[in-house]
């Protein structure tokens, strides 16, 4: 275990090219995947927070449910979309970083948007006579709270960042773990691990745990250095 | 009484339940041009509720409320509302000010001179870049009253706005509050201090377990109160409800 | 066009990428492990400028795969299960490639007292006997498939005779081997994975060089006419290459510490 652990320190002082393609990859896939995710979460978690509508309490719940998703079953259902067989096969993105991202996108939306659901609904009963008394109506009000809870939504993309970066079932069953194009590090970890190829695994696997820690000493500087600043 | 304006308000047997109380019972009253307008009660006595039913955050069970002409959606509205706790966005002072012009259409290069002016009158201009959230509380109602006042609005309504302040922050206050009224806008606040409805009133609508009790001038309800419950309550012995 | 925009959306591929010729090659875990590829294809893109990717499952996963369309090529080692492909109408026609081995691993302890011998069938009748514990892949694959041909050959029923002795992981080659070694059981592996498989405890090989233990490659290129999407002049100038006298010495090249591990046998 040792010897794997020195090992893998090497690969990483020496910036192994292999090692750095893949961090990249995994980096470039994650961002781009929560990048989506916040486009058409943020608004949605705004839209619910500040709407009224029959069912809407089974609309939050049922969001707050997705973020559970198993990373397998959305790649699972993503493959069988993007298989020359599925529906939107003609694509011919499967096996791609583009599947990937799309899959993550899937698996990461419903986190961003029942995440900033609560955020700006907690933020809504501090203002909402403020805002109505304002004359503002609830489409103003909800691109008012996504401005005014911007350290809290911040928090919640990184957390979004953080889940597609760590997972493994969704990618590897829509990406295949192609050497040199869709393998990320949390496929090449399996891949390496299942070989007893432990150096590169234990590398990558450092990288990742790092990768968290800076995502969440991330979102607790951000939510520090806001409070004090804007209060 | 111009084109426009939103005064008279009238209020027509109008009650509030919620959660199987009746908070409000039975109300009918006319708010006219002129005088400030105080809305005095004991803690429970229903003050808040109905100030934010005629500032229309809430809608009556039962009764009407019109205003002389009607508010329309998409209009800016003629009337502003100053809080207890004042609501601030994440931005700078000057930010939260023009906020209010902006949900108003006022357009962007008119509302500079607006903020400026509002802020002066308030005496906030030097924090005008301030993170308006770290603000003091005196500080942070000032400017609810700066944004409230931006858009010159007829009616001003203010629901205790000191009860969450020291007596020199209330002091300034109140002396905005009497320079907004000197200048013509209608006050309408709630407060349960006799001293502050003493000095800032010129008329007083006593409210007593959701009822309109007593209306008087400020001096004759003080020296000659008509109701039992309006006399207790100036010597301090009214009971809580 | 929708595929340019996406791609554009989608922040990942950049456009270049779309237009560099590729085949998807759809094989076996087994082979990929066993670094074959990672020798071989550079070759053929250096020569032919066309990219193989190959995504790397079990052989009832991969044939499933192009069955559905998602592969240009099949490259998988499993006799029965390719013809049965054939048949279906989903491949062109098969051809053999290469053969390597299977081995039959064991622990240090040799519980079923079979270190060292050469009848594969005899060694499996003396685990059941001994009731030694014994790591099978369980997963459809091309080693699974073998396996079980093996037991059969034996006069084995494992379905029925299966005790606990006899453990079903549904696990790729090296976890399975990883699993074997942690329990010191016997089990079947193909030599190339056991070549570059590092974590190896008490395991050894116990039995080798039966003719019955040897593994036949096939490569097809996917029916176009069953799946308009396959590329096929890539895949066939793929299929083409492997199968010539250039490929063949390529695959007879590829060593793991000094020793062949594929042996070309294209006709």
């Amino acid at each position: 275990m040792l010897e794997a652990l020195s090992a893998a320190l090497a690969l990483l002082a020496g910036l192994d090219s292999k090692l750095v393609e893949i961090v990249l990859l995994s980096l470039r896939v994650s961002l781009s995947a929560v990048a989506i995710a916040a486009l058409f979460g943020l608004p949605l978690g705004a839209a619910i927070a500040v709407g009224r509508f029959p069912g809407r309490q089974t609309v939050i719940v049922f969001l707050n449910a997705l973020m559970g998703l198993p990373p397998v079953v959305v790649g699972l259902l993503v493959y069988l979309l993007l298989s020359r067989a599925g529906p939107l096969g003609a694509l011919g993105i499967l096996f791609t970083p583009s599947a990937m991202v799309f899959a993550q996108s899937i698996l990461i939306l419903p986190i961003v948007a029942a995440l900033s659901r609560q955020a700006i609904e907690d933020a809504w009963r501090e203002y909402e006579e403020q805002l109505r008394s304002l004359g503002a109506r609830r489409l103003n009000a909800a691109l008012t709270l996504l401005w005014d809870t911007r350290f809290s939504l911040l928090t919640t993309i990184l957390a979004g960042f953080g889940r597609a970066a760590a997972e493994v079932g969704a990618v590897m069953i829509v990406g295949g773990n192609i050497d040199g194009v869709t393998r990320v590090m949390t496929t090449t970890i399996a891949l390496e691990t299942s070989k007893g190829d432990l150096p590169l695994a234990l590398g990558l696997g450092m990288i990742l745990i790092a990768i968290v820690i800076a995502v969440n000493a991330a979102a607790y500087l951000t939510k520090e250095l806001a409070q004090r600043r804007y209060g | 009484m111009s084109k426009g304006a939103i005064l008279p308000l009238r209020l027509a047997d109008v009650s509030f339940a919620a959660g199987g109380r009746t908070i409000i019972d039975r109300v009918s009253l006319e708010i006219e041009t002129g005088p400030s307008t105080i809305i005095l009660g004991a803690n429970g006595a229903g003050k808040s509720v109905l100030m934010r039913l005629m500032h229309g955050l809430l809608s009556p069970s039962s009764g009407r409320i019109d205003w002389n002409s009607p508010e329309r959606p998409g209009v800016p509205r003629k009337q502003a509302m100053v809080f207890q706790r004042p609501v601030m966005l994440r931005r700078s002072a000057y930010a939260n000010v023009a906020y209010a012009l902006k949900i108003a259409g006022i357009p962007e290069p008119q509302r500079g001179v607006l903020v400026h002016e509002s802020l002066e009158s308030v005496g906030l201009s030097h924090l005008g870049r301030r993170s308006a959230r770290v603000l003091s509380g005196g500080e942070q109602q000032r400017l609810a009253l700066a944004r409230a006042w931006a858009l010159h609005p007829e009616v001003l309504f203010l629901d205790e706005p000191t009860a969450s302040l020291d007596p020199s922050a209330t002091r300034e206050i109140e002396s905005v509050i009497k320079a907004f009224d000197a200048a013509g806008t209608k006050v309408v606040m709630a407060t349960h201090n006799l001293g502050q409805a003493r000095r800032l009133g010129d008329e007083i609508l006593f409210i007593d377990k959701g009822r309109l009790v007593e209306r008087a001038p400020v001096e004759q309800f003080f020296s000659k109160p008509q109701s039992a419950q309006a006399a207790a309550f100036i010597k301090g012995e009214l009971p809580w409800t | 066009m929708i595929r340019r925009l996406l791609s554009v959306a989608l922040l990942a591929a950049p456009p270049a990428l779309a237009q560099e010729k590729f085949i998807v090659v759809a094989s076996t875990t087994s082979t990929e492990q066993s670094g074959l590829f990672g020798y071989l294809l550079p070759v053929f893109q250096t020569k032919t400028g066309i990219q193989v990717r190959v995504v790397a499952l079990g052989t009832g996963q991969a044939l499933d795969l192009a069955r559905r369309g998602d592969a240009d090529v099949v490259f998988v080692h499993a006799r029965s299960a390719e013809e049965k492909f054939l048949a279906e109408g989903h491949g062109v026609r098969r051809f053999d490639v290469m053969y390597n081995d299977f081995v039959l691993i064991g622990p240090k302890s040799d519980p079923a007292k079979i270190s060292g011998g050469k009848d594969i069938l005899e060694g499996l009748r003396k685990i059941k006997a001994a009731n030694a514990p014994f790591v099978s892949r369980g997963d459809n694959s091309g080693t699974h498939i073998a396996e079980l041909d093996l037991w059969k050959l034996a006069g084995i029923d494992v379905a029925k005779d299966k005790g606990s002795w006899y453990r079903d992981t549904g696990q790729g080659m090296g976890p399975a081997l990883n699993t074997a070694g942690a329990m010191n059981a016997y089990i079947l592996s193909d030599r190339g994975t056991w070549l570059s498989f590092k974590n190896r405890g008490e395991l050894s090989i116990a039995v080798e060089g039966d003719r019955r233990l040897f593994n036949q490659y096939g490569i097809m290129l996917v029916s176009p006419l069953k799946h308009p999407n396959v590329k096929k002049d890539l895949g066939r100038a793929f299929v083409d290459w492997v199968i010539s006298p250039e490929g063949q010495e390529a695959i007879a090249g590829y060593k793991i510490g000094g020793e062949q591990l594929f042996f070309p046998n294209a006709k």
